[in-house]
């Protein structure tokens, strides 16, 4: 039989146990499996790959890839939970640097038609962007280079020319399509000025929404690699990467009621500032808090990224089992955008053993929220604001949160009363059922399950 | 032919991605991320032909860079997905 066939046919396995592995990450007790059988995919067609026809050195491809296996195993072993979305960021950017490098790389392989080097282009183009946009996203999300966004008069004024200027040396190049070409170099230069320049104004708090994105980027950057060099395998799975993003990025910014583009154009905040609140705040120490603690019989945790600075999320789950233990029903409810990514919390808590049946969505604990008799909210902030709801001039209002308000009790821990990622003033720590418990979110836990003792 | 035939592929496949992915649950989503990371590294397939060309020596080099970069993904991207999934755990399953 004839090898190219044969390649071809083992894409086509690769391909559904890609989708099937998907499939199965739709419930938490076949995930895992799932994964698996996704990697099982992708050893087939790296197989496939492999026997391709025209590739008679196989040294430089080896070396790559042990280079490339050192690096990935080490970061996938070594990263903390915390530090996962730094990670994704990464590899984001590696996925987009690798589209940029094998579109690059095609152009050397002989003579080109104008459709291959329109995909050879855009494969350069978006993953070239996507390179830079993950780097400088990581280097936000490690608080490398601050997180705040950085925005200067004319910017819209500097990214349109900056476009302008890759479409005209794009078309340039796709005139005479050669290697070395210097519309070619051109263009790749601006690409990765325009990934920089596309996320230095996202500030901190909307970092899940730019991860996501440049998650759907780096899938679609494989997918005009795909077309670039004819390959099915690479249409699809970017494909399904790319659509996994769009998806992710949609829910994100649903979950902060704003648009992709308000989220992409505008650094957030600055623009008004709500109605001054009133009010006094209600410090609790921590015997009281036990008291209560000790004769809820609802318990409802609201984690946020201060749990993840703090590393609460053990203690959290030790007082958890310890009120269960005492009778007590016990959730962990989870905002979309709580922490730097998508399903951040949910990992964090995983990894502290909570069992997922624990953990529930916004949109499920908000109608039986008033039969919580304790609200905890840990290091949340703007998820949990009643501004959102209520205060139409507040920068957050429209955005759906987690009703904390309408329990019967709400505990806030926090360091102090500063205000949160968007610097909204939050009148949740003024509410009539509020009690703050003030100081670090590990050690006031820690304090309370020494009083269950 | 070539041409229309490749988009076919890739307007099911974003169909199929977008079913696929909207049942997937928000207590998956990070290792949905990473799983999809893991994914989008099938560049190596594409790699593979760059890096192992005989002719030209730059385009072996930018070759072997994609390898490398993709490798990661794959790697990593598997790996560091099936360590996040093997922590969530069911309360029946002795998720103590």
């Amino acid at each position: 039989m004839n090898i190219e066939l044969l390649a071809n046919l083992s894409y086509i396995v690769s391909a559904a146990l890609f989708i099937f592995g998907l499939k199965m990450l739709g419930s938490p007790a076949t995930a895992r499996r799932g994964n698996m059988f996704s990697s099982l995919g992708m050893l087939i067609a790296v197989v496939a790959g492999l026997t391709a026809e025209g590739i008679v050195s196989y040294e430089y491809i080896a070396g790559g890839m042990v280079i490339g296996t050192i690096i990935g195993a080490l970061a996938a072993r070594l990263v903390g939970m915390t530090s996962m979305p730094e990670m994704v960021a990464l590899f984001n950017g590696s996925g987009g640097a690798a589209s940029l490098l094998v579109g690059w790389a095609t152009l050397y392989g002989g003579s080109i038609e104008t459709f291959t080097a329109v995909t050879i282009l855009l494969a350069i183009l978006i993953g070239g962007l996507t390179f830079t946009g993950s780097l400088i996203a990581y280097a936000k999300l490690a608080e490398v280079m601050n997180s705040a966004a950085i925005v200067f008069k004319g910017q819209r004024l500097v990214n349109s020319l900056l476009l302008a200027g890759i479409v005209y040396a794009a078309y340039m190049f796709c005139l005479d399509p050669q290697a070395d070409s210097q519309w070619l170099y051109i263009t790749l230069g601006l690409a990765l000025l325009l990934g920089v320049m596309a996320v230095i104004p996202i500030g901190g708090a909307d970092m899940p929404v730019v991860i996501s994105l440049l998650n759907s980027y780096s899938g679609i950057a494989a997918c005009a690699a795909g077309f670039a060099i004819n390959n099915n395998i690479l249409i699809v799975a970017g494909s399904l990467v790319g659509a996994s993003g769009i998806i992710l990025t949609n829910i994100m910014c649903k979950a902060m009621n704003r648009s992709l583009a308000n989220v992409l154009f505008s650094g957030f905040g600055a623009v008004k500032q709500g109605k001054a609140i009133e009010g006094e705040v209600k410090p609790v120490s921590v015997e009281d808090a036990y008291y209560l603690f000790e004769a809820a019989s609802n318990v409802c945790f609201v984690p946020g990224y201060g749990m993840a600075v703090a590393q609460a999320q053990h203690v959290v789950k030790e007082l958890g089992e310890i009120l269960e233990a005492n009778g007590c029903e016990v959730s962990y409810a989870i905002h979309p955008v709580a922490g730097r990514m998508p399903g951040h919390m949910n990992v964090l808590l995983a990894e502290a053993d909570v069992p997922y049946e624990q953990l529930v969505e916004m949109d499920d604990i908000n109608p039986r929220i008033e039969n919580v008799d304790i609200a905890v909210v840990i290091g949340a902030n703007d998820v949990v604001n009643p501004s959102a709801r209520e205060d139409e001039d507040s920068p957050i209002y429209g955005m759906p949160i987690i009703n904390v308000d309408q329990a019967r009790t709400v505990f806030v821990l926090k360091r102090s009363m500063a205000s949160g990622f968007s610097g909204v003033d939050n009148p949740l720590f003024f509410g009539e059922n509020t009690r703050m418990l003030f100081g670090d979110a590990k050690e006031s836990i820690s304090g309370v399950i020494s009083e269950f003792g | 032919m070539e041409i229309v035939f490749l988009i076919f592929i890739l307007v099911l496949s974003i169909f199929l991605g977008f079913e696929l992915i909207s049942k997937v649950p928000a207590t998956l989503h990070t290792p949905l991320m990473s799983g999809a990371n893991a994914i989008s590294g099938i560049t190596l397939a594409g790699a593979f032909l760059a890096a192992g060309m005989v002719d030209s020596e730059m385009g072996k080099y930018l070759g072997t860079a994609a390898v490398a970069f993709a490798t990661i993904n794959v790697v990593g991207g598997y790996m560091v997905t099936d360590r996040m999934l093997g922590m969530f755990k069911s309360k029946k399953a002795g998720g103590k």
